[in-house]
């Protein structure tokens, strides 16, 4: 098989081939690790997608049920002797001495590691611009973002670089990079897969899920992620196994389109594109109804307390003791603290510690992080309600096509509505998956699907019906 | 959006900076951005602290228009997901040895961690 034959195959059809014979894990592998290590080679003229590639003849897994297809994983997963620092300074030279639990079954299941990717730094951003390794560019277009905070995932993906990669979503930090990259995202059931070996942002909300070509490879990356694990108290495990998906019509499903999601300060093309997904949806038989989540347009706010809160108490490990960076000559042991999280940390962390350590302080905690978690309740009620009346719930996954490199980093509330549609969903620990539905100034826009707790199945049918439906073509981005 | 109301009283720490105490719809200040720095074991340059107080100004002034709900009866979430009996058999299993967690410190005795005098 060529290469550029290889780089047409979802992950699944490579898995396929390699089990037919027609293709090596190895042959998969080099093909991969080449373009992968070429994209680490031109920095800035590169996407920079990775932030560490694997060595030649690292391929292994044939055999296994994913065949040996190799995976890009998120520098925030603790990989064993792998650098591994969620895109900070402040671990800089960090070598964990233990593999997060997603990836060793992934390893397990067959699937290897290829390269870790770039992030925002502790997942904290939407555009990839708050990396200690640089901003990461889009496929589409070099002088735009992916998205973030999974943008070297997403745009390693869309660009051909890996055949499928990890990534975590806190607020939507899969699903929105895969929006803008034109792939698709999946974030499962809070509880779903193990946290074990993530590095962690906000332990309520963080959840790992697949970024991939297709739903197919989504669902078939899930199966092997999902479970109980001994090391994680709030892992759960998973009710049924993850089929892959085949439905090809959406008869007697139920979308509801939320008012609240999908009006004022989302794009007009990306409305378009959202309304010719639905119209798309009706034709294969869905029926399509509004409806409301009243509390909807308070998730935001309620998310940019209990996020920044939790990841203030996270992050307080890091103090130069046990790991990473020591600032040079402490005169004590509060200048040691002190300066080493002044020099490791970015500016957008240190922002986000300041707003937790904030709302935590005292006289100021019912007020802020009290009152979040009361309206994290009426969301996740608002959402049981909807239920009730139909199977999904659909939106656009990003209120605009992916932006300008440098457009948004001087407003951190303009760079926070990247998540208005996709942080309703975090807090009230739902399944959601993104799919591409169309462009908008030659750009991707993705559409949102989100369903009950622990209905991921059920989710894969619907929007691989969708997906057939709609017939993106994202060929185009593969560099 | 005014200031949240504090449901009790500040914190000795707050009490002591009048100068947060006087402030008027959601403005941080500089001395406040400085107190909460200091509770987060956070050195801020000068611009640092400047920009701070702006940025955090502008996204508290967002945040607290969660103050508009009512939301007297509602129960904070807790857990997402339902979740019972998540406790396991307390049985001793190895952990790390001693030269592994200490391979990836700055500064390490064959021993422990080691760091500066609390007190200089």
């Amino acid at each position: 098989m060529s290469a550029a034959e290889i780089l047409e195959l979802s992950a699944r059809a490579a898995a396929a081939a390699i089990g037919a014979g027609s293709l090596s894990a190895t042959e998969l592998f080099d093909v991969y690790r080449e373009r992968a290590a070429a994209d680490k080679a031109a920095g800035d003229d590169g996407l920079n997608c990775f932030t560490w590639v694997s060595e030649p003849g690292s391929a292994n897994g044939a055999g296994a049920p994913l065949g040996g297809v190799p995976l890009a994983v998120k520098d925030l997963f603790c990989t064993e002797g792998v650098p591994s620092q969620s895109g900070s300074r402040i671990l800089e030279g960090y070598l964990p001495p233990y593999t997060a639990t997603v990836v060793a079954r992934l390893r397990e299941a067959g699937a290897p590691l290829l390269a870790k990717t770039n992030q925002d730094e502790f997942a904290m951003g939407s555009s990839n611009e708050n990396s200690a390794f640089g901003p990461v560019r889009n496929p589409w277009d070099r002088e735009r973002v992916p998205g973030g905070s999974s943008g070297g995932s997403a745009a390693a993906v869309a660009g051909g670089l890996a055949p499928w990669a990890l990534g975590t979503d806190t607020g939507g930090s899969i699903r929105q990079p895969a929006a803008l990259c034109g792939i698709v995202g999946l974030k499962p059931t809070y509880g779903a897969v193990s946290r074990y070996g993530m590095i962690a942002f906000a332990s309520s909300l963080d959840q790992a899920g697949p970024l991939t070509r297709d739903v197919t490879d989504a669902a078939l990356m899930l199966r092997h992620m999902v479970g109980h694990d001994a090391c994680d108290a709030t892992s759960l495990a998973f009710p049924e196994e993850i089929e892959l998906p085949r439905a090809e019509r959406l008869e007697g499903i139920r979308l509801g389109v939320p008012q609240e999601l999908t009006g004022e300060g989302i794009e007009a093309g990306v409305l378009a594109a959202f309304a010719d997904a639905l119209e798309r949806a009706q034709e294969l038989g869905a029926e399509v109804r509004e409806l409301h989540l009243p509390h909807a347009p308070h998730a935001l706010s309620a998310y940019y307390v209990l996020a920044p809160a939790e990841a203030s108490s996270n992050l307080a490990r890091y103090d130069g003791v046990r790991y990473g960076l020591r600032a040079e000559d402490p005169r004590d042991l509060l200048d040691m603290y002190t300066r080493t999280r002044h020099d490791g940390f970015g500016a957008e962390v240190k922002r986000r510690i300041m707003l937790g350590t904030y709302a935590l302080s005292s006289g100021y905690y019912e007020a802020y992080y009290g009152r979040a978690q009361r309206v994290r309740t009426k969301i996740a009620e608002d959402f049981s309600a909807a239920f009730e009346t139909v199977d999904f719930i659909v939106t656009p996954t990003a209120p605009s096509v992916a932006f300008r490199l440098g457009e948004k980093t001087a407003d951190p509330l303009a760079m926070y509505l990247n998540d208005y549609c996709t942080v309703p969903m975090s807090l009230a620990g739902i399944p959601a998956i993104s799919i591409p539905c169309g462009r908008s100034e030659g750009l991707p826009v993705g559409l949102q699907l989100a369903g009950p707790a622990f209905s991921e199945n059920r989710l894969f049918e619907a929007a691989h019906a969708l997906e057939l439906g709609i017939g993106f073509e994202a060929g185009a981005a593969r560099v | 959006m005014s200031r949240p109301t504090r449901s009790y009283a500040p914190g000795p720490d707050l009490q002591r900076l009048s100068g947060a105490l006087r402030i008027t719809g959601t403005v941080i200040g500089r001395d406040e951005v400085l107190h909460v720095a200091r509770l987060a074991r956070l050195a801020l340059s000068d611009e640092e602290v400047e920009l701070m107080a702006r940025e955090l100004s502008a996204v508290l002034d967002h945040v607290a228009k969660i103050g508009e709900l009512d939301l007297s009866d509602v129960p904070p979430t807790s857990h997402v997901v339902d979740v019972t009996g998540a406790l396991r058999a307390d049985e001793p299993v190895p952990c790390l040895p001693r030269e592994v967690a200490l391979s990836q410190a700055p500064v390490a005795t064959g021993e422990g961690f080691l760091v500066p005098s609390p007190q200089a």
